[in-house]
């Protein structure tokens, strides 16, 4: 499904990736982890078409294609969602027209017509459901006001609307209390199935209660230092970063 | 010494049609009124840069130029007037052509009763009673060039006077259409809005130019709030990129009077609108609203200025602009709060968004406030589209460019949205779709709401009608 070869991106003349591999398969849950400033953003935001960075060597290859090529809204209506870590206030624009438009993109791509208005509705209301999203948000600004779970009660609602193939979760988790993580991640698991992968970016072990993972990979300075099973996270919960660099012998980098 | 000559030579060609124009009207009650309205011109000249208060609008490419008096009965097919009307205007049209009032292409026969529309010109004689009191006694000819030519020249315009304690929702519309021609033209229409106590009004009018060839409009509007009076007042300009428009709009408030204005940009090769309010009673409110959008190296330039006179009065300035290409804006916000103005709110802001690098916007807010217990705010920005907020929307499928659209919508939106006639308000998303239009179609999210302060005032006034 999703292919990461040696994966490269740099902002201004900061080169924050540096060599990503990585490899997710239909249907499999695929969590990143690691300290502040390792790239975990980055490699969510490049996956997504974000022009600020910039791709300087490798590949990404979704379903066998390369997508490096392809404008953010391509890559959306390729199958790719990524649910924001900080999601943007649009002052203005109403939330269920927007979504609407962005539907009506995604399916001008596959060739389907517009949705029928009453299509759309009971759309919004089964998928707002599923995250406890009240549906009188829809009629405001784009996440304007909104309370920080509500904001990532949004992004989850919208990545149910858009049906992915590939979701990224880009540390969904931050600024959430445990019943708003209950909530999210309850959305998350609905949505889980054979066809449909996701990539957990998170600095805490926890959301990893909620949404097992079935792959979990170390990013450390712009690499990915080692990988396993979703029982690497609990042992990176109890000894910390610190101690998985120890071992893979990369003190140095945690501390620059 | 050139620059006198060829100042000379322009004033001259201003002089023979005054002097034309006085031939032609030799018992104008008015005659006194514009012979000083001429004098104070003659002695002033047209603005320069120089001038503070013209600092970034340039009107020399006025200079030298013999404007001549338009031709009045050019044939106007019904399909040039068509794209300028909005549903609901249907029986409430006054129709002025190159300045001077067409009966046949205007329909008044849905006027809402208690509300009545003339030619100014026709009402001169006939209405002088109503008339004297105001005409030219607002819109001040000593303080301003622009204003005192058209007191001097000016021959037709609409005269509207709506009834004590009429009550209507329909608004009224008058067009003024310009045609340009082959040589360049100037009109100077002139209205005056008399609004009778606890009546309540809305008046809708467009500027406008169609078909080639350089004019230049310098109007005037009086617009007098009586008691308790509401006055919901729109100013669209649509005129050609070869124009000229020149605008003085004087409202005048009396005790818990209202006035809302308008004012919505889209033509004109360069627009002056000099937007004046004298809160003259206790408790009125006034409202001031803007947008402009332009592009190509049009010129805006909003100068408004709301005196508070007498004390618990409020005044709102929201002026929005959008400029792309060359274009060019200049806001400047007076506020005057005089020594017995106590309990005033004035509230005002100016946003821009600039969406190419040689759009240029200049943004001065003005404050004189002598009363020491009132509320006044200000505030200015200027600014690109937010890159995070196109960012995130094609995240979610949505085009680069209808991202942009949609944001640029999304910040007019806000003005549009004080618009009370819901089918201008179409009208006017419609002129910004096209303006905005990149092969997609896209509409306003939502239909937009009043800001909740002016609604408030409105209701108010209703409330002390009722009672």
């Amino acid at each position: 499904m999703l292919e990461i070869r040696n994966l490269h991106a740099r902002i201004d003349d900061h080169e924050i990736l540096k060599g990503i591999d990585l490899k997710v398969g239909p249907g499999e849950v695929h969590s990143i982890m690691g300290p502040n400033g390792s790239g975990k953003s980055t490699l969510a935001s490049v996956l997504a078409g974000n022009e600020n960075y910039e791709v300087t060597e490798g590949e990404i290859l979704f379903n066998g294609k390369d997508i490096l090529e392809l404008a953010p809204e391509e890559r959306a209506w390729e199958g790719i969602f990524l649910a924001f870590q900080y999601p943007v206030e649009i002052p203005g624009v109403a939330t269920s027209y927007f979504l609407k438009a962005a539907l009506n993109a995604m399916r001008k791509s596959k060739g389907l017509p517009e949705i029928e208005a009453g299509e759309f509705l009971e759309m919004v209301r089964k998928k707002a459901a599923m995250v406890a999203l009240d549906e009188k948000l829809m009629t405001r600004a784009i996440n304007e006001g909104f309370s920080g779970g509500e904001k990532k009660r949004n992004e989850v609602f919208q990545m149910a609307m858009m049906e992915p193939k590939l979701g990224i979760l880009d540390e969904t988790d931050s600024g959430l209390d445990i019943d708003a993580l209950k909530i999210v991640s309850d959305g998350v698991n609905q949505l889980r199935g054979p066809d449909r992968s996701f990539i957990v970016v998170t600095h805490y072990q926890r959301l990893l209660d909620y949404i097992v993972p079935d792959f979990v990979h170390v990013l450390v300075n712009g690499r990915i230092v080692k990988s396993g099973g979703k029982e690497l996270a609990l042992e990176l919960e109890k000894k910390g970063y610190a101690s998985i660099l120890a071992e893979v012998g990369m003190q140095e980098s945690l501390a620059s | 010494m050139a620059e006198m000559l060829k100042t000379d030579a322009v004033q001259n060609l201003w002089r023979d049609r005054y002097a034309a124009r006085s031939e032609s009207h030799s018992n104008d009650w008015l005659a006194d009124v514009r012979e000083a309205a001429f004098a104070r011109f003659e002695a002033m000249g047209f603005p320069t840069t120089r001038d503070e208060e013209w600092k970034y609008t340039n009107l020399a490419p006025l200079e030298g130029v013999r404007f001549a008096r338009p031709v009045p009965n050019v044939e106007i097919p019904a399909d040039v007037l068509e794209p300028f009307f909005f549903d609901g205007d249907a029986g409430s049209r006054a129709v002025f052509v190159n300045g001077v009032f067409r009966p046949q292409l205007s329909s008044l026969d849905q006027l809402p009763v208690g509300m009545h529309v003339m030619s100014l010109a026709g009402a001169m004689e006939s209405h002088r009673n109503l008339i004297e009191p105001h005409l030219t006694k607002h819109a001040d000819y000593r303080e301003s060039a622009i204003c005192a030519l058209n007191t001097a020249l000016f021959e037709d315009g609409a005269l509207v006077h709506i009834d004590r304690g009429v009550v209507t929702d329909k608004p009224l519309h008058i067009v003024f259409l310009s045609t340009g021609g082959d040589v360049p033209s100037a009109i100077f229409p002139r209205n005056l809005v008399i609004a009778e106590e606890n009546s309540k009004s809305r008046i809708v009018v467009t500027y406008a130019g169609v078909w080639s060839g350089m004019y230049m409009t310098d109007g005037v509007t009086e617009i007098v709030a009586k008691e308790n009076a509401v006055v919901d007042h729109y100013q669209i300009e649509r005129e050609t990129t070869d124009a000229y428009h020149l605008s003085t709009r004087q409202v005048y408030l009396m005790r818990a009077g209202n006035v809302s204005s308008h004012s919505l940009a889209f033509g004109g090769r360069l627009v002056r609108n000099d937007i004046n309010a004298l809160l003259d009673g206790e408790g009125a409110n006034c409202m001031f609203n803007g947008l402009s959008v332009l592009r190509e190296s049009q010129h805006v330039d909003n100068h408004l200025r709301v005196d508070h006179a007498k004390p618990h009065c409020n005044s709102w300035e929201f002026f929005k602009g959008i400029y792309d290409e060359k274009s060019r804006g200049v806001f400047t916000g007076r506020i005057i709060v005089r020594e017995d103005a106590q309990k005033t709110d004035a509230k005002q802001s100016n946003m821009n968004l600039l969406l190419s690098r040689d759009a240029m916007i200049d943004t001065k807010p003005q404050l004189e406030i002598l009363a020491d217990d009132v509320k006044c705010t200000h505030g200015a920005t200027v600014g690109q589209l937010d890159e995070d907020a196109i960012f995130y929307l094609r995240s979610r499928g949505v085009s680069e460019d209808a991202a942009r659209s949609l944001l640029i919508y999304a910040f007019a939106g806000e003005s549009v949205g004080q618009v009370r006639i819901a089918s201008l308000r179409d009208k006017l998303q419609e002129l910004l779709s096209s303006r905005l239009a990149h092969g997609e179609s896209l509409t306003f999210g939502r239909p937009f709401e009043y800001s909740d302060d002016f609604a408030d005032a409105v209701r108010s006034a209703d409330r002390r009608r009722e009672t």
